[in-house]
């Protein structure tokens, strides 16, 4: 036994050196592979190699492709490209660049701005081959640099397109705007292994729809070989392959009522969501104060920039998915559709309203002095009773209450389209122990529950979750996810992608109580709260206001006590749905700081269903806009 | 030295202690080859070099300490050095660090690093152990175990993704189950079946990945991307010619032709500038570095020891080829570094610590198993 143990292990000793032999030969084969390629591309190649090292002088140049179009649902042009000249500088080539910039701005308008900005550039963008000094150069700048053009090594005018944006700041969130790319830009792009497409581009979408439709919007760059001089000029194209166009990009979006909104807002601070409630497509979404993406285009002036971020207004911010509101009273149809769907109550009970609710040795007040008398449910939601809701929420328990509001979108992202989107707070006792650390703040008190009742407390939702939720109200509990994209057309095949809608999900809701709470609302345009804003209305609509207490002061604002005790004032709230009998629109609207639902946020709804039911036009908006004219300018300047 | 004091003379000795005089002077060599061709791709960056001193430094150090530690010894680190890299891929799939669209990275306190990396040990350690413990035993069934063993943190690999990565450690691992002395008749099924299953393969490439192979084929199609690559490193190699343009005088490399021209296209550079004749020492010095190693497998003393031996030569070997293959375009591009020249330290590590290895197992050859 042991002695062929011995023997099995030298055999199996001999057949492991054996296939190491076999693996030195396979090594010594391949090496040979590779000494043969090498002797084949040095030697035996070595002319033609040499040569075209020599004058690698085969540059290949990328073509950029037309950025494509972004347009609303009727056709209404919001993003667009025209040609213009740029003055840039090739950093590599040139020795002295403030004394190239001296010498340049001999014959073409160097401003001290564009010295700043151009500065700016050479930090951000390590890697560019060219950056711009000056951006669209007039024809007298570009002939007499042209003439002059021997003397500057390094320096060279392109043709170039640029991004517009003909309605100026309208829509500015959803649009977003185009900035340089940036070494950071760039890492992604290489990460995401589109790095070769965007050699040429020197723009990308930094936020809103031109960053969320970057990849359609950019196209495929194409490439020309070019044979180029000593000095890198180039003499002739050998062979060129052309660029595709980037894929035109069609919003649900519809401009004029996205217009009418925004003029509805004036100077007032606010946001602005209106749905299609039945598909979830977007049809206005507004955040004042806005911005004009048009500064942007050519790399931003560092003045505006600064402008920009420093201000109270926080105009960057897109308040319809970032900005977190309390919802206030416009909470209460939900809550009283709680109520029936759990059994809590009906449609006919009612309560006697003193004006106050004692809960745990406190006294919550309603918004009337003396109370609303005997409050049914209808009562309750057309006139806004705050005690009836108290009362509601006690009974109902915050566990219920959350578990109720949560499927209407409440607290969480919706998903659409944009980047940025907040997820807010649905308030309840599990939220509290992860919100809080201290076991002592993690607790849930009966007493929070009942300001919970009428959309203070720790609720905060975004504009665009209240309207969500109206839109589900209205379809009777069917969600669909908000988007921006109506559908994509390639340029060049004609081939259209449509977007389909998207259904969330769907709640089983009693037909008859949903019917009761939209009445309910309808009553509020007819007969409540905001009968006044509604009067006359030939369309039926169904609404509830909401006034949200401001709780904080934000920092830095101490300086502007005018501006401060401005700021401290509630919040005006309005959702709304119309028609009622099939609703085709469902809105909310916040204006900051705009005090009672009715006062504010109710006459701006009905101005906007104004011009979406009727196609009525606010004051001032029957001519073209100014923005329009504006943007016939700037085109005639670049032509 | 004679003259030295006695104490000296001692440390001295026992700092070479176990190291074998071979391998050492074949890596020594092709590190400063690496670092002449380094200082040339990176003469705007000269730190560089002397971080890649750094590098190596740390790297010998590490191979010192591995050449300490007697084969039996490591073998009890086998299985927990695989349990350990398996758990650290999972960890990548489920939280780790998303660079160059790869998921990759995995964050350790403060540093991040790749566990696949570390894998390309492992695993050969852990396959020789296997195998060893099942040595009077062998059957298709341990062959059946060992391919598992190798396929699942391929799969986690590649899908990260990261087939350069993949490939490699995939190779160490086959080496090593080759070495055990799986039947022709299997190896030549299991390469026909292969063959048969590269369409479906296909199918599971990145578009990236596809992409590459498909520029392989023919690199015009594709001048901006990866095409470039290839193009401008072929230009690069055919210019050198038979003698090199001669050290710093690379014409292709510093006008910036070549992407990543310090890291895995290191060798672009050192073909233009040394030629055919230095391609040729380059070659010389991978072979003899192999040769030993396998020498070193040949005269191991266990089958332990045999099999890793086996398997780390020939990972050098994978190294080498394919880096060299892909910068003269006969092979796709993939992130695969060129041992003891490309710039970055944790290749060097795991480089060294595999020469370590050898030769720990060098050293103890001569130890009759009981």
């Amino acid at each position: 036994m042991r002695g062929r143990e011995i023997r099995n292990s030298e055999q199996e000793l001999h057949q492991f050196q054996l296939r190491v032999g076999i693996a030195g030969a396979v090594v010594l084969a391949a090496f040979a592979l590779l000494a043969a390629r090498f002797l084949w591309l040095q030697v035996l190649q070595h002319d033609v190699y040499q040569a075209k090292a020599e004058d690698n002088r085969i540059s290949i140049v990328p073509v950029t492709p037309n950025r494509g179009l972004i347009v609303d649902r009727n056709g209404v042009v919001i993003a667009r490209n025209y040609s213009g000249y740029t003055l840039e500088i090739f950093p590599r080539r040139v020795k002295n660049i403030e004394r190239t910039i001296d010498a340049v701005s001999e014959f073409v308008d160097v401003t001290p701005r564009d010295r700043v900005r151009f500065r700016k550039l050479l930090q951000e963008t390590r890697n560019a081959e060219s950056l711009p000094i000056k951006n669209r150069l007039s024809d007298e700048e570009v002939a007499k640099f042209a003439a002059n053009r021997y003397r500057f090594e390094g320096v060279e005018i392109k043709a170039r397109l640029f991004r517009q944006y003909p309605l100026g700041d309208v829509g500015s969130h959803v649009l977003g705007y185009l900035g340089r790319i940036n070494t950071q830009d760039q890492q992604k792009l290489e990460d995401d292994g589109v790095g070769p497409n965007y050699r040429g581009t020197d723009y990308i979408g930094k936020a809103g729809i031109e960053a969320t439709y970057e990849s359609e919007l950019h196209g495929a760059t194409g490439f020309e070989q070019v044979e180029i001089d000593a000095a890198g000029r180039g003499i002739r194209t050998l062979s060129r392959t052309p660029s595709q166009p980037g894929n035109n990009v069609t919003l649900t979006l519809d401009m004029r009522l996205q217009q009418v909104a925004e003029i509805g807002f004036g100077d007032r601070r606010g946001a602005l969501v209106a749905l299609d409630p039945n598909t979830g497509g977007v049809l206005a979404l507004v955040s004042k104060p806005g911005f004009d993406p048009n500064m942007f285009v050519d790399g931003i002036d560092p003045q505006y920039w600064a402008e920009l971020q420093g201000s109270l207004d926080k105009p960057l911010n897109n308040r319809a998915i970032s900005g977190l509101y309390p919802p206030g009273s416009t909470i209460k149809p939900y809550l009283a559709l709680a109520a029936l769907e759990t059994g809590k109550r009906r449609t006919s009970s009612s309560i006697f309203d003193p004006g106050y609710f004692d809960f745990g040795g406190r006294r919550f007040r309603d918004d009337k002095k003396g109370g609303h008398g005997v409050v049914d449910m209808y009562k309750s939601i057309v006139e806004s009773c705050d005690t009836y809701y108290y009362h509601l929420a006690n009974d109902l328990g915050i566990d219920a209450i959350a578990r109720f509001l949560g499927p209407f979108g409440f607290g969480s992202r919706s998903g659409i389209d944009l980047a940025g989107e907040f997820a807010g707070v649905l308030p309840s006792p599990e939220w509290k122990i992860k919100r809080f650390k201290q076991p002592a703040q993690q607790k849930w008190f009966p007493g929070e529950t009942i300001s919970i009742g009428i959309g203070q407390g720790y609720h905060s939702y975004t504009p665009l979750q209240l309207a969500q939720a109206t839109a589900m109200l209205a379809t009777g509990g069917t969600m669909y996810k908000p988007r921006l994209l109506d559908h994509i057309d390639n340029p060049r095949s004609g081939d259209r992608r449509q977007v389909p809608s998207e259904v969330l999900h769907t709640i089983a809701l009693r037909r008859d109580n949903v019917d009761f709470i939209k009445r309910s609302m309808a009553g509020v345009s007819k007969e409540g709260t905001a009968a006044r804003a509604f009067a006359g209305v030939t369309y039926t609509v169904g609404g509830k206001t909401g006034t949200a207490q401001v709780i904080a002061i934000k920092q830095n604002e101490k300086y502007e006590e005018a501006k401060v005790a401005e700021r401290h004032r509630d919040h005006s709230l309005f959702v709304a749905f119309a028609p009622v009998e099939s609703p085709r629109i469902a809105l909310a609207i916040i204006v900051e700081n705009g005090g009672f639902g009715a006062r504010a946020a109710a006459p701006l709804a009905r101005t906007v269903l104004d011009y979406f039911m009727l196609g009525k036009l606010p004051a001032g908006m029957d001519q073209p806009t100014p923005e329009d004219e504006g943007a016939a300018d700037e085109e005639s300047e670049s032509d | 030295m004679d003259g030295a004091p006695l104490p000296f003379r001692r440390l001295g000795l026992r700092l070479v202690e176990g190291i074998d005089g071979t391998l050492m002077v074949l890596m020594l060599a092709l590190s400063m080859l690496g670092l002449l061709a380094l200082f040339s791709a990176s003469y705007e960056i000269p730190a560089r070099v002397a971080s890649q001193v750094m590098n190596l430094a740390v790297a010998v150090a590490a191979m010192w300490l591995v050449a300490q530690v007697p084969p039996q010894t490591m073998m009890r680190f086998a299985l927990p050095a695989y349990v350990v890299g398996l758990a650290f891929l999972l960890a990548v799939a489920l939280f780790g660090d998303v660079v160059n669209g790869a998921r990759r990275w995995l964050h350790v306190g403060v540093t991040r690093f790749q566990p696949s990396e570390m894998m390309k040990l492992a695993l050969p350690l852990m396959l020789a152990w296997y195998f060893h413990k099942h040595e009077t035993t062998l059957k298709l069934r341990n062959f059946a175990v060992a391919a598992l063993l190798l396929i699942v943190p391929l799969g986690l690999i590649a899908r990260q993704p990261d087939l350069g990565t993949a490939a490699l450690v995939g190779a160490a691992g086959f080496y090593v189950i080759f070495f055990a002395g799986i039947s022709w008749k299997v190896l030549g099924t299991l390469f026909g079946l292969g063959l048969a299953a590269l369409p479906i393969g296909w199918g599971f490439l990145h578009g990236y990945q596809r992409k590459r192979v498909l520029t392989l084929l023919d690199p015009t199609t594709d001048p901006l991307g990866a095409g470039y690559h290839i193009i401008q490193s072929t230009i690069a190699v055919g210019s050198g010619g038979l003698w090199g343009k001669g050290w710093l005088n690379g014409t292709q490399a510093h006008l910036e032709f070549i992407p990543e021209r310090h890291t895995d296209f290191i060798f672009a550079v050192f073909s233009e500038e040394f030629g055919l004749i230095g391609n040729v020492v380059l070659l010389v010095l991978y072979f003899l570095l192999v040769g030993r190693g396998l020498y070193i497998a040949a005269n191991a003393a266990t089958v332990f020891a045999r099999l890793l031996a086996g398997g780390i030569s020939l990972m050098f070997f994978t190294y080498a080829f394919v880096n060299m293959g892909m910068v003269s375009g006969i092979l796709p591009v993939v992130g695969v570094p060129l041992p003891f020249l490309s710039y970055g330290g944790t290749a060097l590590l795991t480089l060294f610590i595999g020469a370590g290895i050898l030769m720990s197992i060098h050293r103890y050859r001569k130890l009759v198993q009981t």
